[in-house]
């Protein structure tokens, strides 16, 4: 059983044809990159997968089950995750409670009004853990908003990871990086998603062949390639659409 | 027959007021987001204002002054309130336009005074158009629906045929793709503004003296405006426009149906006894629930249809 | 711990306040205090449980005193189920049952409001607000139509064997509500639905993807904000024994607004500096001015574009430099902003004043009377001293107000360093 599948999906906005049958099987702890050119609509996938935007046509299913109806916290609790384009977190709340909100949900906590956060001992020492993780400890009381953008983008990765989803969608988290922070991004994002199924969005070619397993290129809402990194270099068609910028 | 005849007129007449009305907020909020809570207050500094110009210059100078004064105020405020608000968020703007209202209010009471003023149909315009069934129609609601549907058509001609008509329109439901596109979005939002209370200063103009112009004047007609314009959806200028005549209709009929929800129901064979609140409700005529009645449609169409009628964007 | 001393202070001074005013030779409370303070705790409640909304979840809503208004009506017929012995529960549980109330009413639109965002969601509010209002002027049952409807507080029924005769009793039963009503929704605020709340209002979008519903978040903080405000209407029906549509009308909605707003919404404590001060204005001002709703106006969107953060906003933005001892640097700034800034307000409330009794007053007869001499408002010194006080001291202080921003700004990356 794959972890994610595309059937066909079709996406049109009004008259303009966005995505156009695009087939995808994702095996579970597969770490796969979607790459194209801009305008391919490799964030319309996400959009379409995470339940953003509702699909035209087709199907998309996790872990066997259709989501492709659901909206996005169904989605979310069925087990996928995703990150955005641009840095998406809760900018009034300090860094601590950015996390500790991401967690509440699998922690079963629901809509509660009676239990105090502060006394939530397990909650509060998973926060922690995480904190630690993201080498945000030093950071945990700063409002979000107030962070530096690798610092905000290595927090969203973090909210993005802490439900205990199975499967990541992370949509170019290395933008606006220098090399360096690049570097640190993946070997953060290498480490917290170990185990899971890893889907990307990336522009970094670098970045891409370094960590993929499976690559899949998007090229005006169609897929032209998918396979192995070595495979997808070769491909004519994909020599073609990138036009040598393959040549790392 | 004569009733309803009569009833449709005054319903379309009434209803193309709101209209003037509506579409200027409809045109803001659509384009800007912004709910300008201000806007029926406008509408009474432009009956206010036509009164006092026409007492010196007459009733048809007033016609073209006072619409343009208030499109200046409109202009004014953009510029030096709204636009400094803006980076503040959504919220800040709702907030903004909404101690609008206390503002000029008071600024109005403070110039004019508490009483209603005496601004009447213009002896010009003061004659039965025609007599329908024996009762004399005033020439000078014919004049409103000329009024009206001249601006309906201006406004059409400049949204649809002129090139600041187009940006407009697309602004209306992709503003920030025109601003993409490299307009000078502020100036636009400037002239939308201002453009939508010109119309609502001119709605003022015709509508003063249409009801009565008074201080409260604001605070009667901006709810139902509101619900129009939701009514209709967003985006929508069509929508607008339906939404208008629908209520400008029921509330137009509400008040001439003596008949109570109980009544409708009576040779149905449910008979409601008792002295409860249900009763009460369901045996009050319409006539007098014709005030709940625009606020019970837009509380249901925002239920079934958030969208409104004919809206493209969900608010 | 310095937030415990001064919460300590505050309910010290609230219940110690009456007796400082006692007139010990008339054995006699002052009237116009309690009374004063009473309305304070009851608009305490509704602005904390407005901000709940507006502050905390990011909802505008313009229906807020349709459930005060609801807490209050249905209390009326509480007391008076209890006087005609068909509700055997005591006074202090009453504001309890109006909470309710409030809750029911909250829950019923609620549900069909909060599926809308941010406008929508104001739109369908102020519907709700005006179709609320208009039933209850309409309406005999229930509501008593345009005279409203009354009882008897005296319902011989209390948990301490008090009679709730005096406002003194009822006001020490709405400090100990407003108390009560203040700590929980001081706890809401810790809790899982509260963060959620702050949460959604930051970000929709991320809310979903952690796994919330925000609708359903912000349905909950909208009935629970109408339960706190039923409370507050509870209050309002026992202290005045009547309850018209006013207490369900947009004015106090607004009322509600401008206190939260005014106070601060990003400081939980902000809507009660804002109600304390709004109420002591109120009192104080309308009597001496009936063009009080122009300065509320314009100090209310002074407010939105210079200080959206509200007073309780600005006074924590001192916290840090406060912490760092440095405030020495900002007294000499402060006091170069003072003079300019009573230049302005004379003038501006000198010219709104010459206005309003230009017109309104020489309707009313009145006459402008300013430290005991009556100032002719047909003459030009007056409008001259007005105006220019307002022109010289607006620009004045335009000026002073750059040179305090450096000021401020150098402090503050002083104290970050």
């Amino acid at each position: 059983m794959t972890a994610l599948s595309l059937r066909d999906v079709h996406k049109s906005f009004g008259a303009t044809q966005i995505i156009r049958g695009v087939t995808l099987d994702i095996a579970p702890g597969e770490r796969h990159c979607i790459i194209g050119p801009n305008g391919a609509g490799k964030t319309t996938c996400f959009n379409l997968i995470s339940g953003r935007f509702p699909i035209t046509a087709g199907e998309i299913l996790l872990n066997g089950e259709r989501i492709d109806t659901l909206p996005p916290h169904k989605i979310n609790r069925l087990g996928l995750s995703r990150s955005f384009q641009i840095t998406s977190i809760f900018h009034r709340l300090s860094v601590f409670e950015n996390l500790r909100c991401a967690l509440l949900w699998s922690r079963g906590y629901r809509y509660s009004f009676w239990s105090p956060l502060w006394r939530q001992k397990a909650l509060n020492e998973a926060t922690e853990r995480l904190l630690e993780e993201l080498n945000l400890s030093a950071r945990r009381g700063i409002l979000a908003g107030l962070l530096s953008y690798a610092e905000q983008r290595a927090l969203e990765i973090g909210m993005t990871i802490a439900g205990g989803a199975s499967v990541i969608l992370l949509d170019e988290p290395t933008a606006g990086m220098s090399n360096t922070e690049t570097d640190y991004a993946m070997a953060l994002i290498r480490r917290m998603t170990q185990g899971k199924t890893l889907v990307m969005v990336e522009h970094d070619m670098k970045v891409v062949f370094d960590l993929a397993d499976t690559i899949t290129v998007l090229v005006y809402g169609q897929v032209i390639a998918t396979g192995a990194p070595a495979d997808v270099r070769a491909n004519r068609a994909v020599q073609e659409a990138y036009l040598g910028a393959l040549e790392e | 027959m004569e009733t309803l005849l009569i009833s449709v007129i005054n319903g379309l007449v009434y209803g193309m007021l709101l209209f003037m009305l509506a579409s200027g907020l409809t045109l803001i909020f659509s384009m800007m987001g912004v709910l300008n809570f201000a806007h029926a207050s406008i509408y009474m500094v432009g009956a206010y204002l036509a009164f006092t110009v026409s007492r010196f210059l007459g009733f048809f100078p007033a016609l073209i002054i006072a619409p343009v004064l208030c499109g200046l105020i409109g202009a004014a405020i953009e510029i030096w309130g709204l636009r400094r608000v803006h980076h503040n968020g959504h919220i800040a703007e709702l907030l903004f336009t909404f101690g609008l209202v206390f503002i000029i209010q008071r600024l109005v009471q403070m110039t004019w005074g508490m009483l209603p003023m005496a601004y009447r149909v213009p002896p010009s315009l003061d004659f039965p158009l025609f007599v329908m069934y024996g009762a004399n129609f005033p020439a000078y609601r014919g004049f409103m629906l000329l009024v009206s549907a001249t601006m309906l058509l201006g406004t059409w001609v400049l949204l649809k045929k002129t090139r600041i008509g187009l940006i407009i329109q697309a602004a209306l439901t992709h503003p920030s793709m025109v601003s993409a596109l490299g307009h000078n979005v502020p100036r636009v939002f400037t002239t939308v503004f201002a453009g939508g209370c010109l119309l609502a200063g001119l709605a003022g103009v015709i509508g003063g003296n249409y009801q009565t112009t008074e201080p409260g004047m604001a605070d009667s007609m901006g709810p139902i405006v509101f619900v129009v314009v939701v009514f209709g959806g967003l985006g929508s200028l069509a929508g607008c426009f339906v939404a208008s005549m629908i209520m400008g209709m029921i509330q137009t009929f509400a008040v001439v149906i003596d008949y109570s929800i109980a009544d409708f129901l009576r040779p149905l064979g449910v008979v409601f006894t008792g002295d409860t609140l249900l009763t009460e409700v369901l045996t009050v005529p319409v006539a007098r629930i014709g005030a709940l009645l625009p606020f019970i449609m837009m509380v249901t169409i925002l239920f079934f249809r958030p969208r409104g009628l004919m809206g493209t964007r969900d608010t | 711990m310095k937030s415990r001393w001064l919460i300590l202070t505050v309910i010290v001074v609230a219940i110690a306040l009456p007796w400082c005013f006692y007139d010990w030779g008339h054995h006699r409370h002052a009237g116009f205090l309690i009374s004063m303070l009473s309305q304070m705790g009851m608009m305490v409640i509704l602005a904390l449980s407005y901000n709940m909304l507006l502050g905390q979840a990011g909802l505008f809503s313009l229906c807020h005193a349709t459930f005060f208004g609801m807490g209050g009506y249905a209390t009326i017929h509480f007391l008076n189920a209890a006087g005609d012995g068909g509700l055997p529960l005591p006074m202090e549980v009453m504001p309890l049952l109006a909470g309710l109330a409030g809750l029911g009413l909250a829950i019923l639109f609620g549900s069909m409001a909060t599926k809308q965002r941010a406008t929508a969601f104001a739109m369908i509010t102020l519907g709700i607000s005006e179709l609320m209002a208009t039933a209850a002027l309409m309406f005999h049952h229930f509501f008593g139509g345009e005279g409203g409807v009354t009882t008897n507080r005296m319902i011989d029924n209390s948990v301490f064997g008090l009679t709730y005769a005096s406002g003194l009793q009822v006001y020490y039963l709405i400090l100990a509500w407003t108390v009560i009503a203040t700590g929980l929704m001081y706890f809401l605020t810790l809790t899982p639905l509260g963060r959620m709340a702050n949460a959604t209002r930051d970000n929709f979008e991320r809310a979903q993807f952690i796994g919330y519903d925000p609708r359903m978040v912000r349905f909950l903080q909208f009935a629970l904000s109408g339960f706190f405000a039923g409370i507050g209407g509870g209050l309002y029906a026992i202290t005045y024994e009547i309850v018209t549509f006013d207490a369900l009308a947009a004015p106090l909605s607004a009322n509600a607004l401008l206190m939260a707003y005014i106070g601060g919404t990003s400081v939980f404590g902000g809507p009660i500096l804002g109600a304390i001060l709004i109420t002591l204005l109120q009192s104080g001002v309308s009597l001496l001015s009936n063009s009080w709703l122009v300065y509320v106006g314009v100090m209310f969107i002074a407010m939105v574009i210079f200080a959206p953060t509200g007073l309780a906003g600005i006074i924590k933005a001192h916290g840090p430099i406060q912490q760092a001892g440095r405030m020495r640097g900002l007294l000499v700034p402060y006091l170069r902003l003072v003079i300019p800034a009573l230049g302005l307000l004379l003038g501006f409330v000198g010219l709104v004043e010459l206005m309003s009794f230009l017109t309104i007053g020489a309707a009313q007869g009145k006459k402008l009377v300013l430290f005991g001499s009556a100032i002719d408002v047909h003459a030009m010194l007056p409008w001259a001293i007005s105006i220019g006080s307002l022109v010289v001291g607006g620009l004045w202080l335009r000026w002073e107000a750059s040179g305090f921003h450096r000021v401020w700004e150098d402090l503050a990356a002083e104290v970050r360093r």
